[in-house]
């Protein structure tokens, strides 16, 4: 079928919904035919023929889904490891056609926005968290959760229009302080989650036994209750960080990006991500190994902090 | 174990702060500029060798897109822009409104666009008249052997399959030129999409950014798109043939879209907001277009109106020797004249 | 005190009333703990209104001129100024329930086998790894994508489905790659992760007596799973459902490198479409006027609204099924 016919009727008639009748009614049918199977007689022998044939496919399920995390890693290993040489890790950008150059620019101001993204989202969340999890309430916190799980849903893009509208604006420039407000908005929710998971899963004994020797409830919180959940919260946290350290979208329209060092927080600065994107989607060559090979460091470095931030997680506070 | 692991924590940041410190004592001025990806890569060559010259000035450029280059010196975000398309009157009213000054177009490059294709079997350059491709784009021309094409490519074995067409998706400069060369050659295309750089395509897959629409075309067999010509170049992409006004057929380069633009730059407008496409004359590339670098003419920071007029003349005089090896075409020298002169308006607020 | 303090979870936060002390210093002290901690919690409402807020605002221009009829239009051409979200708005929810369908049954599959049937041992590290597919940047997915994914489903994927299903309308058509169908997959591979990790979780925690009663009545391995022990996770699976919608309707980067960015409504999935994450990410930076930016940022608001609308349907789910409003 032509496209240019396909788009005439697409454009002619209310679209695609009335040739979709088809489909549904498969679907329907289908749905049909599923539910009569219980109509079958179940002898033991068709029960255990089921029982085997689901399992081996339940392992088929999870051998795709370990093979894409596979193909990803191993694929990005064959097109960025020889692009990675110390060059890569010490040097700023050079122009298309020249040899050498790197991203060092890039890490170091991925690595500020991290930072003033914890800065900013990590207390809201953890305050607030501490706010859900030790004086409670029934309409605050309901509201509270559900403001945090729709923050969690905005999409990263309009978290970055939203900084754009309210830094990049009114400051007249971009920078590297409106990229770390969007990151740190992003990071709330699950600094948040984390930290309340946490705080709960201390037995109230502890803080009874606090209260019970004297102790205020400020004091019960802090001294306590936070310490013995601490390797929890710092795990969430690290886990929050990765998942934030690869997001491009939200810094399309606030930090930017630099071609040099960004020597304030205050002008735009680059960041692993951007390159990622201005590198692939670029037509040189050799921008599409840095592309690969930044790539590959970003994973790795996420990876790390992934296994630092689970081993830390186990080690929490366990009754004696 | 806690202590240990909070200790680190405080002498990291402690380190990061006086880092950042250390860095913002660094005296160097930094212009920045964004626009569109066309020049992204003599910018960058530019800017590069200009720093390496001249420590403390960093010019920092991204290419966001013609549009977004437009949209942010107009909000005072970035102190130049960079478009290969010119702002329209209603652009430089709301940017005179906003700012309270005028808006120079200086322009910076030449470039071409040529059209590329993938069709499985031809190794050859085919060759396109303006009014075939408008009729591709219009999707009034569906399959390869239509007769206008093979009129055009005799001796070319073109398949019976539907053509695949490919544009950018993203708004740029490179779209702004293409249409506004279709819209010259077709008056259908004029009124039914006119030109821009985002319009409303009657057919075709979006590509992102220069790349996308390259990659596309190559992965897909019987496909066409539009690309820069320097691009096409640096990735050796065949692309073909393009009838100037004359009827003879051109293969883009540098000497083709060089003519086509010192002939239209003989009648150049003072602000220079001219469009070049399908000038009269031999060996006049059609598809071509100056790209213009868009500098406020009053500045509120004398160090930086300093630093962008100095640069805008080395630009002019020793950044121009370079476009050659990045397969840019170098500007016509009464446009020089000309430009060097209109720097002089470029001012401190008093 | 209270009698539920041997339980680790409790619905009575913190053991009960704060200060028995009349000392004006601790008075303080706790004051100022609730205090901080109150706004904290109270700002985080303040943000997500100050974003709906300003998406608000800043699409007055597009919202005045189009009202309503802004959600019905299918044009987008930013020549005329004219604009209409109905093209975005069904290829963003026709790639995610897509990605949704293919994604939930894979995911809830992959997590029976690493609860059921992986040995102890290894099972935590597996899926430690799966939850790293979630850490792959999307720019990554949008590349592996374009490279990898859509020559394999044009050279053998969409043939066989051309083959077996196609004479339903949905697999009609040409493919050129890029397309609604390959963004589902690229957004399917990407939700994954989140569908096995929590459907993992609540699985784990289904009762081993129940469990157990189960297969001391007789039932198969499967059965059991099936008929016990899904149906108590099912608050969470759906939950996870929900998660993963949310993540897969915000998705940019991975999606407009592989849809094909084309604001038309086709039956097909094999033609290409344009979600409402990626007209933003593409259209924002190059957008001039008023009107062009006022439009765009209407959309996000629309997706704002999506994501509110499937957080009150997800949170209704969980509390009509006894939920006590705290569930992680």
């Amino acid at each position: 079928m032509n496209l240019n016919i396909l788009a005439a009727v697409a454009t002619g008639s209310p679209s695609g919904f009335a040739a979709l009748w088809p489909t549904a009614l498969v679907v329907v049918l289908a749905g049909l035919a599923i539910w009569a199977l219980r109509l079958i007689p179940k002898t033991r022998l068709l029960r255990k023929i089921v029982n085997y044939t689901i399992f081996a496919a339940a392992g088929a399920c999870f051998a795709i889904v370990l093979g894409a995390l596979v193909i990803i890693l191993g694929y990005l290993l064959w097109k960025g490891a020889h692009s990675l040489n110390w060059d890569f890790f010490t040097k700023i950008p050079v122009p298309p056609g020249m040899h050498g150059g790197g991203v060092a620019n890039a890490l170091v101001g991925s690595g500020e926005l991290l930072l003033m993204a914890t800065a900013l989202g990590v207390p809201i969340g953890f305050l607030g968290a501490i706010y859900l999890a030790e004086y409670g309430g029934k309409k605050f916190p309901f509201l509270v959760r559900y403001a945090t799980d729709l923050l969690n849903g905005v999409p990263s893009i309009v978290v970055g229009i939203f900084a754009y509208t309210v830094v990049v604006v009114p400051m007249k420039h971009f920078s590297a302080l409106a990229g770390g407000v969007a990151l740190g908005i992003m990071m709330i929710p699950i600094a948040l989650r984390t930290t309340e998971e946490f705080l709960r899963s201390v037995p109230n004994s502890l803080r009874e036994a606090s209260l019970a020797l004297g102790a205020s409830k400020w004091r019960t919180t802090v001294t306590v209750v936070i310490p013995a959940a601490i390797h929890g919260i710092v795990g969430g946290i690290m886990l929050d960080l990765a998942r934030v350290a690869g997001e491009t979208a939200p810094l399309l329209f606030t930090s930017f990006g630099n071609e040099f060092w960004s020597h304030s927080i205050t002008r735009p600065t680059a960041a692993v991500p951007l390159v990622i994107f201005e590198y692939a989607t670029g037509p040189y060559a050799d921008w599409h190994r840095q592309a690969w090979a930044a790539g590959f460091v970003l994973l790795i470095s996420i990876l790390i902090v992934n296994i630092i931030a689970r081993s830390i997680m186990h080690l929490r506070y366990r009754p004696a | 174990m806690f202590k240990a692991l909070r200790n680190g924590l405080l002498a990291s940041i402690a380190a990061a702060l006086v880092c950042t410190g250390m860095a913002t004592t660094v005296n160097a001025l930094t212009l920045t500029g964004a626009g569109s990806t066309f020049d992204n890569p003599i910018f960058t060559k530019w800017f590069y060798v200009y720093q390496q010259q001249h420590p403390n000035v960093q010019i920092n450029y991204q290419s966001i897109g013609s549009g977004g280059g437009i949209e942010q010196i107009t909000q005072g975000t970035v102190d130049f822009g960079a478009s290969d398309g010119p702002m329209t009157n209603g652009q430089i009213k709301r940017f005179e409104k906003k700012r309270g000054c005028y808006i120079l177009h200086l322009p910076v490059v030449i470039g071409g666009e040529v059209p590329i294709f993938n069709i499985p079997g031809v190794k050859t350059s085919l060759k396109f008249t303006g009014k075939v491709l408008a009729n591709i784009y219009l999707g009034k021309i569906t399959h390869w052997n239509n007769p206008e094409i093979t009129r055009l490519n005799p001796g070319v074995n073109l398949p019976d399959a539907d053509i695949v067409v490919v544009h950018r998706a993203d708004g740029s400069g490179t779209t702004y030129c293409f249409t506004n060369y279709l819209s010259v050659v077709s008056p259908q295309w004029a009124k039914q999409v006119g030109y821009a750089t985002s319009v409303n395509w009657p057919v075709g897959l979006g590509g992102k950014g220069s790349e996308g629409v390259t990659g596309i075309v190559q992965q897909t067999p019987d496909s066409i798109g539009y690309d820069e010509l320097n691009y096409a170049i640096v990735n050796h992409i065949t692309y073909g043939y393009v009838a100037d006004k004359d009827g003879k057929f051109l293969h883009a380069n540098l000497a083709t879209v060089t003519k086509d633009a010192a002939k239209k730059a003989k009648h150049m407008p003072k602000d220079f907001r001219v469009s070049i496409v399908n000038a009269s004359g031999p060996d006049c590339y059609p598809i071509s277009t100056f790209s213009w670098m868009l500098v406020p003419t009053v500045w509120h920071d004398a160090a930086k109106e300093k630093a962008m007029v100095k640069f805008l003349h080395w630009m002019l005089t020793k950044g121009q020797k370079m476009n050659a090896s990045l397969y840019y075409a170098p500007l016509p020298k009464n446009v020089r004249e000309m430009e060097l002169n209109a720097i002089k308006r470029i001012h401190v607020a008093q | 005190m209270n009698p539920k303090t041997t339980v680790t979870v409790t619905t009575e936060p913190g053991g009960g009333n704060p200060t028995r002390f009349s000392s004006g210093r601790l008075h303080l002290g706790d004051r100022l703990l609730k205090s901080i901690t109150w706004l904290s919690a109270a700002s985080i409402i303040i943000i997500t209104i100050w974003i709906a807020w300003q998406l608000f605002v800043f699409s007055a221009p597009s919202r005045h001129k189009f009202g309503w009829h802004f959600l019905l239009t299918k044009t987008w051409n930013p020549v005329s100024e004219h604009f209409g979200a109905l093209p975005f708005i069904y290829g963003t929810i026709v790639t995610s329930v897509f990605a949704l369908v293919i994604a939930i049954p894979l995911g809830v599959g992959a997590a029976i086998f690493l609860v059921e049937m992986a040995p102890r041992k290894v099972s935590g590290f597996l899926a430690f790894l799966i939850e790293l597919l979630a850490a792959v940047p999307s720019v990554i997915y949008g590349l592996l994508g374009i490279f990898l994914l859509i020559p394999i489903l044009r050279s053998a994927v969409v043939p066989a489905l051309k083959h077996t299903l196609g004479f339903l309308p949905i697999f009609k058509g040409p493919f050129y790659g890029v397309s609604v169908f390959s963004a589902g997959i690229v957004l399917a591979i990407m939700i994954v992760p989140f569908i096995v990790s929590v459907t993992r979780e609540v699985l784990l925690a289904v009762p081993r007596e129940q469990r157990e009663a189960s297969l001391a009545l007789g039932a198969t391995h499967w059965e059991t799973v099936w008929k016990v022990a899904i149906p108590i996770a099912r608050r969470g699976i759906f939950g996870a459902g929900f998660l993963a919608l949310a993540r897969a309707l915000g998705e940019t980067m991975a999606v407009t490198m592989v849809i094909g960015n084309d604001p038309t409504i086709r039956a097909s999935l094999f033609s290409p479409g344009y979600s409402i994450a990626a007209a933003i990410a593409n259209e924002f930076t190059e957008a001039i006027g008023r009107m062009y930016i006022g439009a765009l940022i209407e959309l996000g608001l629309v997706l704002f609204g999506v994501t509110f609308i499937i957080n009150g349907v997800a949170r209704l789910l969980i509390f009509s099924t006894g939920g006590n409003g705290y569930e992680s």
